[in-house]
């Protein structure tokens, strides 16, 4: 920096350079300081970047690491939510503050056809290319645990069944056979991935004190397959016969008490 | 003995002259906020949203320009609408100066302005405060964080945003963050918050270089030194070179947030609200005076 001045005086000089350099020591500090809080607030999202448990994103949330780059936190969405599903986080949730959740054991999303919260959100952190409710991925049902549900105990609550939306689709009753009694049939609630939407209705409706079936986040309830797998049955019945040549394979049969 | 800025100014003025821009920017500011408010309060929808972004009357899109840097840096470009929702906020505020948001629609400003009021009422006297270009830094590494976390890293703790939205959609344990800010200004720093560290104001600076209308020290040559303008300007670094100096009277630092505050205090009506291109003398034009001065950061040395 030239200093304005015409002719200094040398005292004036020096006094102009210390204050120069009172100067440029506050601003290395001032950006220290702002690089500290840049790192501190890096790493604070890195590890806060996980949705809880009880929280599902509204429908077509991105992912979300990207959800939390788009959304600007305005509430636009849940103004729009007709049923007061949807909620905004407030600081000490534990949901990132500012974004859209809800709670499906308290307000489950009734999968309005014409998807107003995706229609309001003016950013993309729910994505517009989703246009069909039913193909919404808000997260998944599981039913977690098997020693409460009812219908594992032999009787026909059958209720998260009744109240899905997509009935016999994303949530069919496989019936079994009851061991404990040996006369009767169980029939077991399965849900279906690639139909739940995770609007979390069976949730809410389970008659359990807590429920023993939950909507969790996708990423947490799925597994996946290792990619080179196949399925025997699946190739099979693409191909049209079985793709074991028949005469390959020759196991001996052993039965109990010896003989063949 | 400890003089009481603005005392002076209400004998001479009258309580209401000495208080015309306090009572405007309270106001704009709680009006706003009752735009926001009518609909979750009361059930009539004018605006949606918040300051973050708003729709009003379902038409008007608005988005805060701060906001679509911070996704931006993230990595994320949004749809049109926020697009054009930061364009008109951004020629907005290019047309009326941009820290014009700090003064008269910010709610934090009524929390920070409480603070500076209790300060000096409890004659606390400034401790420590950070470089004022502290924002400009601390901008730039929110930028930096937010590219590297792909979030919007400011949202974790921005207290401005989670106070407004605290308003409209529930507080929770935001009134935590806001106390701070209020304790950080009232024992910490002396304007500490608005005037150093906001990087959403930080923000607003940088748009605050074509704004029309400007404080002006149009009268300097009757200012007594009484010093109350500079004990209530939230920014009192800015004054120094419109008042003291001997180019153009017009605050014109990047900082000034347009509260005319030094308006009412004034006993001596030395300042005056006027545009950019009133009075202009002897072919001084705005551009002279060196930017360290409009960024804050530069010694208090006269313009020219």
């Amino acid at each position: 920096m030239s200093d304005p001045g015409t002719s200094p005086t040398e005292a004036d000089g020096a006094r102009r350079s210390t204050a120069a350099r009172r100067r440029f020591l506050s601003q290395v500090a001032a950006a220290g300081g702002a690089a500290l809080v840049g790192l501190g607030l890096g790493a604070y999202a890195r590890q806060a970047s996980a949705l809880p448990g009880f929280a599902v994103r509204p429908p077509g949330a991105l992912d979300e690491r990207a959800f939390l780059g788009a959304c600007v936190r305005c509430g636009l969405c849940v103004r729009a939510c007709p049923y007061d599903t949807l909620k905004l986080s407030a600081f000490g949730d534990g949901v990132a503050p500012g974004t859209p959740y809800f709670e499906p054991r308290k307000v489950p999303c009734e999968m309005c056809p014409d998807i107003p919260c995706v229609a309001a959100c003016p950013t993309g952190a729910l994505d517009r290319g989703l246009e069909d409710i039913g193909k919404a991925r808000m997260g998944l049902a599981v039913l977690i645990d098997r020693e409460t549900c009812l219908n594992f105990n032999g009787l026909r609550c059958d209720v998260c069944y009744r109240v899905c939306p997509l009935i016999d689709r994303a949530i069919t009753l496989d019936m079994q056979r009851n061991l404990r009694t040996g006369k009767h049939a169980m029939f077991i609630p399965v849900v279906h991935s690639d139909a739940c939407t995770g609007c979390g209705k069976c949730e809410r409706a389970c008659v359990l004190e807590v429920a023993a079936i939950k909507v969790l986040p996708t990423r947490q309830a799925k597994g996946e397959l290792g990619h080179h797998y196949r399925l025997g049955w699946e190739e099979k019945a693409k191909a049209g016969r079985s793709l074991l040549p028949q005469d390959v394979l020759e196991l001996p049969v052993r039965r109990p008490g010896g003989g063949s | 003995m400890t003089r009481i800025p603005g005392r002076e100014a209400i004998a001479r003025k009258g309580w209401l002259r000495a208080h015309k821009w306090l009572l405007l920017r309270r106001a704009s500011q709680l009006g706003l906020l009752l735009l926001f408010a009518l609909g979750p309060w009361l059930g009539i929808w004018v605006v949606k949203g918040t300051l973050t972004s708003s729709r009003t009357l379902d038409t008007l899109p608005l988005t805060d320009p701060f906001f679509l840097l911070q996704s931006l840096a993230a990595g994320h470009p949004p749809y049109r609408e926020a697009l054009i929702g930061a364009a008109i906020v951004i020629a907005f505020y290019l047309l009326v100066g941009g820290r014009v948001y700090c003064a008269w629609a910010c709610p934090m400003n009524i929390v920070t302005d409480a603070a500076a009021w209790l300060r000096r009422r409890l004659k606390l006297h400034s401790a420590r405060a950070t470089s004022p270009s502290m924002r400009y830094w601390l901008l730039g590494a929110i930028l930096v964080a937010s590219f590297a976390s792909g979030t919007l890293a400011w949202e974790w703790i921005n207290p401005v945003s989670l106070l407004h939205r605290g308003l409209l959609f529930g507080l929770g344990a935001a009134w935590a963050i806001v106390l701070g800010v209020f304790l950080y200004d009232l024992l910490v720093a002396t304007k500490g918050w608005c005037g150093h560290l906001c990087p959403m104001g930080a923000t607003y600076s940088l748009l605050n270089v074509s704004g029309l209308p400007k404080v002006s020290a149009l009268r300097r040559a009757a200012c007594d030194d009484c010093l109350d303008c500079y004990a209530v300007c939230p920014e009192p670094q800015v004054i120094r070179p419109a008042l003291k100096g001997d180019g153009s009277p017009i605050v014109s630092s990047i900082n000034c947030t347009h509260c005319g505050r030094c308006i009412d205090v004034c006993a001596q009506d030395v300042f005056q609200m006027t545009t950019r291109f009133h009075h202009r003398r002897d072919g001084h034009e705005q551009g002279t005076d060196h930017i360290a001065d409009r960024l804050g950061c530069g010694s208090a040395r006269p313009v020219q």
